[in-house]
């Protein structure tokens, strides 16, 4: 299972590199990236330059200087609050890459040079694309490559987390090595397939650490919706300077900037960002390498998931579940005869032949031998392996001929010897074929036995997954190669909503393209070469790190545990992370109701008494009101640094539900909140003022 | 309850029961379908064959705004100087002056955009002429131009996918000869037979019960009055517009005129369920829109119904409630629900001074104003509810953890921004002048040359503000209606004015039919599980969440200072 990598929320460490970070970040041309808190910064500098007025003029007309001071000092905190929570989300997305990065340790690479025909050792920092090493057991592979030659066994606990070692071999799916993992056994020859900085590790370190961090279609357009705010509040205060003129009212400077920058949805522009990274150092936490914030956007949106049936959907191969023994034959020589003809059957369907009948019982004298005796143990015998001419394996022994096949194989040998091929038989397996399990029938000296029974198990919690994301809007597919009759009995008992039978590779690229024009989008999950079409088709292609390097090319994840069920997660991912910013946006702008009924009294308090009764929270005077507005405004920005960088729950209930759920909690919840949080730092204020 | 509310509730469900049908009427002329009114075909077609117009010829949102503009820019050019030489030119039998050119601009713009804001008064300041081929005219074509565009909007909703907004040419035709011209020869008609006058004879002449001499104006006003209402214009004959007995002669005539301004705004949110065959959506929207004008209605009609605690302090009885500004014939609570309606629906007309009304009813008006979009103007209502939904449907997107789509297209930052600027441009508008004018008020209350002939302000203080917001609010909202205390013909007000009336009608249609345009343009995404329907209260309650925190409540902090702060200082006299 995956090894989530937990960093805990305020690690002392993260947090004194955050802190630094905020001062850094204050640096007006980091800032002005920011629209909604550049302009809080604009204000903070007005209100220096006031105190400073005051400190040397002795200018009285805006206000005691202890009040203006503290505006000043209340606004640089709203600041560096909003940069601790971007420097605490990068600081952990840097501790995340950094575990990584650890395995990347520079190590000694053994250089196979064409030229020489001779290995010398070259630092790893050095390789280069289409570089040859060579790595032996006990060597750490030291980059990124496909293997060329050999196989080995390979350590990837480094990056997966998972302890049990896996086998990569040249050729075929399995041929992709990691840099920072380890051979345990064998030798290969690899291949340097990226250069140096670019491996997927190193383009997700520069994701979460911001470098190349790029706003996604979503950010920009929720930061366009927080600049238009921002204009239409400059608007609202700087058009009440003549109002109040008209009515004789004189508002000091920092009466306005806090009215402005109580309004300006400060909240979400000081999260944003670090709502953005912390999705990201979420991926990177479940094992994914996205290699792009906006593939984990995408993710979100996905409509259609197209999973293998093998592997993700049941657990590796089909097993023995049963015995049907024909009329007339009987049970215990079915199983004695399907034994024999299976213990030389090194295929996990034999294997789970031998299995079963233990299970019931039976188990066969002879001890098994080594893979390299092909008798088996069992004298005077000749085994005969699967072909996909005869459709049939077996194995002669003392004069019995025992045969196990596919139906209409075993029909035929039976039917041609002259003898009768049992009615009863014939109705077994087509129960079995109904009920979606493949029938494999036994015959010994071409007399029909009866059948075994194959079934497909399904994974354990597997059908509880699909109902979440048949919940969460998302439609599963099947891919698999089986015939639509034993596909659809499987998809129907593992709850996905779409299969594909008969599966030949273009045709889950027919099946992408089809979906993508009705505008539907589409995730998979592959790891083969011939996978790379379709997961580069795809809207979200996760290729899995033990697949090829084509494959994790085409793909825009790379998923570090290779859990085909990992997609899941993803998703979920993708839409926590939109949903942080849709609530923590309303609950900032639901929060102006209540700054509003704080501040606008507090303006107008001296020249229109009557308008105490606008004071609802009865704030005890103008200037602990005004303060109590933007202390507020300031300290809910660490309050929720938790609740950004965690994400908001997602519930899988439905997207009206889920609506009325968020705008509850973060709208109702967003205009209540301030009134309460005002009225009791208004209280504390009181206290000194 | 009383007769007095029981009258408002009969002419709102009147107004729905009627609204409905013409809603499936209306969704039928724009389909194309078979209609009881398919006789005036040869009259369109003469008409396309006159002017030159293929009515099939498809149009992206582009070239449908250029025709719009077009032919408003014409219409503009053509009003101003038939004002502005008015007097010169015939049927003026009250030998009424030529307008100055400020005014002139201000009125020929005011009508060009359905707003009808008057800085002059119908008696003295135009002529027959002018009354009829610039102010009903334009009170026909500035209607049916907001309804084209709607109805461009409705075809963007209605295709998967496609370019084609429909002819503005055709569409704007046919809602002339199907729609307005039916309904308003009707009223019209019932008008007259109730004592509105329609003659071409100059004033009359009556001697009074005191024998004093009075001079009555009239004029061929039954037709404008009823396309005044119809087209959500607003504009009277009369000065005292639908307060005066002659405009507005009686209670029937009350409920006529009542029902004749709401009936095509409610109709079309009923037309657009019909026209995208998703009657759910309309009903929504209705919905959200009744709850918000009955938001606005109810405190008003409390208010005016409890009389005026500074006359209570007098000692005077007010049992029918305050009746300063208002006429006997309908009562406070009939003109408390006219001074909703007309200023929710951008109408303008007045059947009593809203100048009078108690603060909290002239915020209830502001307010009304500021949203325009509670049903709002012919066409142009809906296209602002529209704005908001944009914005909604943009912010519980992301809350429900998708990317926000609208009737199955992405809305992205390309929509979010027009939707924003918008916005912005509508606070600017509406704060920016009126800061505009209080700053002179305060800092430069002495130049002559702007304020001439009226000066600044009737009323100092709370009242004072209010007047200037509502002038502002009035013409970026396109309503008409005025606080009438402003001395609102001079240079000043006639200029500032006219900007706003002219950008507060054409920004807010060209932002939704583009953002239509573009969306509509898009790739057509069905819809899945995880789609958030636009349709379900559930958004509508978030619409109109987004209407109050957003927009209404921007205006909190004029809102204070002027019926807010009027009205706590008069709650004082009840102590």
């Amino acid at each position: 299972m995956t090894r989530k990598r937990q960093i805990k929320l305020f690690e002392p460490a993260l947090v004194n590199a955050a802190v630094r970070q905020s001062f850094v970040k204050l640096n007006p041309r980091l800032m002005v990236k920011n629209p909604v808190m550049f302009t809080v910064e604009l204000g903070t500098l007005v209100m220096l330059l006031v105190v400073l007025n005051q400190l040397f003029t002795g200018d009285a007309t805006q206000g005691a200087l202890w009040y203006n001071v503290t505006v000043f000092v209340i606004l640089l905190i709203t600041l560096l609050f909003a940069n601790f929570a971007e420097g605490l989300a990068e600081a952990r997305g840097k501790a995340q890459a950094e575990s990584l990065r650890k395995t990347r340790e520079t190590t000694q690479a053994k250089v196979f040079s064409e030229n020489s025909n001779r290995v010398h050792s070259v630092p790893s920092s050095q390789l280069k694309k289409g570089d040859v090493f060579i790595c032996e057991a006990g060597d750490t592979i030291p980059m990124d490559g496909e293997i060329i030659e050999g196989i080995a066994t390979v350590d990837e606990s480094a990056i997966t987390g998972e302890s049990a070692p896996v086998i990569r071999e040249a050729g075929g799916d399995k041929s992709s090595v990691t840099g920072g993992t380890k051979v345990l056994s064998d030798r290969i020859v690899v291949r340097v397939t990226t250069s140096q900085g670019e491996t997927f590790l190193d383009k997700m370190i520069a994701l979460v650490e911001g470098a190349s961090r790029q706003k996604t279609p979503n950010e920009i357009a929720l930061t366009i919706l927080l600049a238009a705010f921002t204009m239409i509040f400059t608007i609202v205060c700087v058009s009440l300077k003549p109002y109040a003129d008209y009515a004789g009212t004189a508002i000091t400077i920092a009466a306005f900037i806090s009215l402005f920058v109580c309004l300006i949805p400060t909240t979400i522009g000081g999260l944003l960002s670090a709502i953005g990274i912390a999705g990201m150092d979420r991926a990177l936490g479940a094992n994914v390498i996205a290699k792009s914030g906006k593939s984990v956007e995408t993710a979100g949106d996905v409509d259609v998931l197209l999973l293998d049936k093998t592997g993700t959907i049941t657990i590796g191969n089909r097993k023995a579940t049963q015995f049907h023994p024909a009329n007339g034959a009987d049970v215990d020589s079915l199983i004695e005869s399907a034994t024999i003809a299976s213990l030389s059957d090194e295929t996990p369907e034999g294997k789970s032949i031998v299995e079963l009948a233990a299970v019931k019982g039976y188990r066969h004298p002879v001890t098994i031998g080594s893979q390299s005796d092909f008798t088996y143990g069992l004298p005077n015998s000749r085994i005969i392996k699967f072909s996909a001419d005869t459709r049939t394996s077996g194995i002669d022994l003392d004069g019995r001929i025992i045969r196990k096949g596919a139906y209409d194989a075993i029909r035929a040998i039976v039917e041609k010897n002259g003898n009768p091929f049992p009615a009863d038989l014939k109705a077994i397996v087509e129960k079995i074929s109904a009920n979606g399990g493949t029938p494999l029938v036994v015959a010994e000296n071409n007399k029909a036995l009866g059948a075994i029974e194959l079934q497909d198990i399904i994974k354990p919690g597997i059908t509880e997954r699909f109902e979440r994301l048949r919940k969460m809007g998302v439609k599963t597919v099947m891919v698999t190669g089986d015939n639509p009759l034993t596909a659809k009995y499987i998809a129907e008992r593992a709850g996905v909503d779409d299969f594909i039978a008969e599966a030949k590779p273009e045709d889950k690229m027919n099946y992408i393209k089809q979906e993508q024009a009705s505008g539907k989008l589409v995730a998979m999950m592959g790891d083969g070469t011939n996978d790379a079409p379709a997961l580069a088709q795809a809207d979200v292609g996760v290729a899995m790190n033990s697949g090829t390097q084509a494959a994790k090319e085409a793909a825009n994840m790379v998923d570090l545990d290779s859990d085909p069920t990992k997609l899941i997660e993803v998703v979920e991912i993708g839409k926590q992370l939109l949903i942080t910013r849709g609530t923590i946006t309303t609950f900032s702008i639901a929060n102006d109701v209540a700054k509003y009924f704080a501040i606008v009294p507090a303006l107008f308090i001296s020249s229109i008494p009557a308008l105490q009764a606008l004071n609802i929270m009865d704030l005890k005077t103008p200037e602990s009101a005004i303060l109590a507005a933007i202390i507020f405004n300031a300290i809910i920005i660490p309050v929720l640094i938790p609740l950004a960088l965690r994400g908001v729950a997602y519930k899988p209930i439905g997207a009206s539900a889920l609506l009325r759920r968020n705008l509850f909690i973060y709208g109702l919840g967003g205009i209540i909140a301030p009134f309460i949080g005002i009225k009791l730092i208004d209280m504390l204020l009181g206290l000194f003022i | 309850m009383n007769t007095e509310i029981l009258g408002i509730i009969f002419m709102f469900l009147l107004t729905v029961l009627l609204a409905y049908p013409l809603g499936k009427y209306i969704s039928k002329v724009f389909l194309g379908e078979k209609t009881l009114t398919d006789f005036m075909a040869p009259v369109e077609r003469s008409i396309y064959r006159l002017c030159g117009i293929d009515p099939n010829e498809a149009m992206d949102w582009k070239q449908f705004l250029k025709a719009m503009l077009t032919i408003n820019l014409v219409w503009l050019v053509y009003a101003f100087f038939l004002l502005l030489y008015q007097d010169k030119l015939p049927l003026n039998p009250d030998s009424n002056p030529g307008q100055t050119p400020d005014l002139a601009f201000n009125t020929a713009i005011s009508f060009l955009v359905n707003c009808d804001l008057q800085h002059y008064s119908g008696e003295s300041g135009v002529t027959y002429l002018t009354q009829l081929l610039v102010v009903t005219f334009l009170q026909f074509v500035s209607a049916a131009t907001g309804i084209a565009c709607l109805v461009a909007l409705f075809n963007g909703l209605k295709e998967k996918t496609t370019r084609n907004l429909g002819n503005f040419w055709s569409i704007f035709v046919k809602t002339n000869t199907r729609i307005l011209l039916p309904i308003c020869i009707a009223g019209a008609i019932l008008l007259a037979f109730n004592g509105t006058p329609a003659s071409f004879e100059g004033k009359d002449s009556i001697i009074t019960l005191q024998g004093d001499t009075v001079l009555v104006s009239r004029g061929p006003a039954a037709g404008m009055i009823a396309i005044k209402h119809v087209g959500t214009n607003g504009g009277g004959w009369f000065g005292a517009n639908s307060a005066h007995p002659l405009e507005n002669p009686n209670y029937f005539t009350n409920i006529l005129e009542m029902v004749m301004q709401m009936v095509i705004p409610v109709a079309m949110i009923f037309a657009l369920g019909f026209y995208i065959r998703n009657k759910k959506f309309a009903y929504v929207i209705f919905t959200v829109m009744t709850v918000g004008m009955l938001w606005l209605l109810i405190p008003t009609i409390v208010s005016e119904l409890n009389g005026n605690p500074a006359i209570e302090k007098m000692g005077i009885a007010q049992a029918t409630g305050a009746m300063e500004g208002k006429e006997v014939r309908f009562g406070p609570a009939a003109s408390a629900y006219w001074s909703i309606i007309t200023t929710i629906i951008s109408t303008g007309s007045v059947n009593s001074m809203h100048d009078s009304t108690m603060p909290l009813s002239g915020m209830m008006q502001l307010l009304g104003m500021m949203v325009n979009g509670f049903y709002g103007g012919c066409g142009v209502g809906i296209l602002n509810y529209y704005l908001n939904i944009i914005i909604a449907v943009f912010i519980s997107g992301l809350m429900v953890g998708r990317t926000p789509e609208f009737m199955g297209h992405k809305v992205e930052a390309r929509e979010v921004k027009i939707a924003m600027i918008v916005t912005l441009f509508t606070a600017l508008l509406t704060k920016g002048f009126t800061a505009l004018a209080a700053y002179m008020v305060a800092h430069h209350p002495d130049i002559a040359w702007a304020v001439k002939p009226s000066g600044w302000l009737n009323n100092p203080g709370f009242h004072g503000f209010s007047e200037m917001l509502y002038e502002y609010t009035s013409a970026n909202a396109n309503n008409g209606s005025g606080f009438e205390g402003l001395g609102d013909n001079n240079v000043f007000w006639n200029v500032t004015s006219g900007f706003v009336l002219i950008l507060g009608r054409f920004i807010p249609i060209i932002g939704p039919v583009a953002i239509a345009g573009m969306l509509a343009n898009k790739k057509y995404i069905p819809e899945a599980g995880g789609t958030l329907r636009t349709d379900s209260f559930t958004f509508g309650m978030m619409t109109f969440a987004v209407i109050i925190i957003v927009t209404a409540l921007s205006y909190f902090p004029p809102l204070a200072l002027g019926p807010l702060a009027e009205y706590f200082t008069l709650k004082t006299f009840e102590l």
